[in-house]
């Protein structure tokens, strides 16, 4: 069994820490991982995209044409990527930025506002967070606490100050998945 | 299961030099193996090793060379055009018999190409690795760990046979973050080997070169390193094999395309197809005997790389058309996602690839065709 997450949006948005976090409560749950980033000139200021991959047996590829997951932060990130997700699969994306909501139908989808909602928990940054809260409602890959325990286990210790931010901003994004989700019919 | 930590393919890389005991690095920048060089610079020191950052890697290179004559363990890290200035002074080392240690991070080519992950440099390391008669041996890993595994073992094979261990990975090993288990630190060395140059008083004199003007005299090193050669080809060889029970047919690839190949694989098999894979980790010595063995009891075989096709003569030489053999790339730095390998695993099934066949053929008119831009 594999489920592949692709992440994208901008430089800054925190979405190469995003997967990393997910690649962590992945290790640390017993599972095979590969964390893989877009590297070189395009991340400067532009787009940044990573690829994670969970599996029970060892992964082949660290890269897929077709992910069974999408968390699009931005408008590029969505055009880009949303036609490649897998019938069935899952898309995440950041209302907030996005010019235009989930035109696929056969995916389960969320449209959430997460600079918004990151915002209201006192930090924009925290807007990576939120999107994988969701993403983790829609797609019970990893439980929620595996996730929160990964923080814990591996934020930087000069990042320490936003553990409990981020562990808010996990369950705030679980929290309007939740009530929003659209899954597909 | 043993406590496994997330990694950067660089880092792991460079930590497993470390705890094979690495006692001094030389080396310069270049994009995709910098956080190698970077992680040696913090490391090294902190350790009461040498790391030195050289002005170029010809320098890097060579302050490697004499570090090794004193019988220290060295190593060094680059990517393709840096290997490229290397490789004069790898054939020196060679040409030394003194050990030493080489990763080299590819990326796409020729000339200054870009960043990306590439296999471009499989020649020029495994059938080079400088100029005269050379026998580095080099080792191709697929994943973190792989990496961290071949480099903690490339130490012992450099000292063993006295000669380069070239660690061949790409971007992708470099940039991935991936779960390993790291060795144990293992203690520097306490005594330097019989033939290291030391500078020490009242013992009989100990030279090294690789200059021997009278051609009497190199020929006898000649024989000696082909001799010491063939001792790794009889011991060295490393792969593996997923699914090749029932295979009918093989797919072969080495390092990031044999991952790709495999996850390719898999989805043929779920299709009902009898595929398998062979994936060379020792590039050289190449797994010869072993795929020479395997070609008859395939109805066809097709190599997969991240480059024109540069393994692939090596496995038709393998295979000396026992079964044909058909070659599927992509080159510059673009990694083939599985699905196009699946693609092509069908077309081989479907319409299997003659003896007489081109094995470059089909692959080329694909790219051709896949590279116009629709009008």
């Amino acid at each position: 069994m594999q489920t592949e997450i692709i992440i994208a949006g901008f430089g800054g948005q925190g979405i190469l820490f995003a997967g990393q976090v997910l690649a962590y409560a992945a290790m640390d749950a017993g599972m095979e991982v590969t964390w893989f980033p877009s590297y070189g000139p395009e991340m400067r200021g532009g787009t940044a995209n990573c690829t994670v991959i969970l599996s029970d047996q060892e992964i082949g590829s660290p890269l897929v044409k077709h992910p069974q997951a999408l968390i699009a932060m931005n408008a590029p990130s969505l055009d880009k990527f949303e036609p490649l997700v897998r019938p069935g699969g899952v898309v995440v994306v950041n209302a907030s930025l996005a010019h235009r909501g989930i035109e696929r139908t056969d995916v389960k989808g969320i449209e959430i506002p997460a600079n918004h909602i990151a915002e209201e928990l006192g930090d924009r940054r925290l807007a990576n967070m939120v999107a994988v809260g969701a993403m983790l409602t829609l797609l019970p890959v990893l439980e929620m606490d595996q996730v929160k325990q990964a923080l814990r286990d591996h934020l930087p210790e000069r990042r320490r100050n936003l553990l409990e931010p981020n562990m808010r901003a996990l369950d705030a994004g679980a929290a309007y998945a939740r009530e929003h989700a659209v899954l597909s019919s | 299961m043993p406590k496994r930590e997330l990694m950067k393919g660089n880092e792991a890389m460079a930590e497993a030099a470390i705890r094979a005991g690495v006692e001094a690095y030389f080396g310069y920048p270049i994009t995709p193996q910098s956080e190698l060089l970077e992680y040696m610079s913090r490391r090294m020191p902190q350790l009461g090793r040498v790391f030195l950052q050289a002005e170029s890697e010809i320098a890097a290179i060579n302050m490697a060379y004499g570090a090794a004559c004193t019988g220290a363990r060295v190593m060094s890290s680059s990517s393709g055009p840096g290997v490229s200035l290397m490789s004069e002074g790898l054939s020196y080392i060679i040409g030394t018999e003194v050990p030493f240690v080489l990763v080299d991070v590819m990326r796409g080519g020729p000339g200054l190409g870009n960043i990306a992950p590439s296999q471009g440099d499989y020649r020029q390391v495994s059938h080079a690795g400088g100029h005269g008669d050379t026998f580095p041996i080099v080792l191709a890993p697929a994943s973190v760990q792989e990496a961290v595994d071949l480099i903690y073992q490339a130490f012992d094979l450099a000292e063993k046979y006295r000669t380069v261990v070239i660690v061949l990975a790409d971007g992708s090993i470099g940039q991935m973050m991936e779960p390993v288990a790291l060795p144990e630190y293992r203690p520097l060395p306490e005594k330097r080997p019989d033939w290291a140059v030391t500078g020490e008083p009242g013992r009989p004199r100990r030279r090294l070169t690789s200059l021997y003007l009278h051609p009497e005299d190199e020929e006898v090193v000649n024989l000696r390193l082909l001799k010491r050669w063939r001792q790794v080809e009889a011991n060295e060889v490393r792969y593996r094999t997923y699914y090749l029970d029932d295979a009918e047919y093989i797919v072969v690839g080495f390092g990031m395309a044999g991952r790709v190949a495999l996850s390719a694989v898999r989805m043929a098999r779920e299709e009902g197809l009898k595929v398998g894979l062979f994936r060379p980790v020792s590039l050289r010595p190449f797994p010869t005997k072993e795929l020479r063995r395997l070609a008859p009891k395939a109805k066809a075989m097709m190599v997969v790389e991240m480059n024109s096709g540069q393994m692939l003569d090596d496995v038709l030489a393998a295979v000396q058309g026992q079964t044909p053999v058909r070659f599927y790339g992509r080159m510059g730095g673009m990694v083939p996602f599985p699905d196009e390998v699946l693609e092509q695993i069908r077309l081989l099934v479907k319409e299997p690839p003659t003896l007489d066949e081109d094995p470059r053929e089909r692959w080329i008119a694909h790219m051709e065709q896949m590279l116009t831009p629709a009008s």
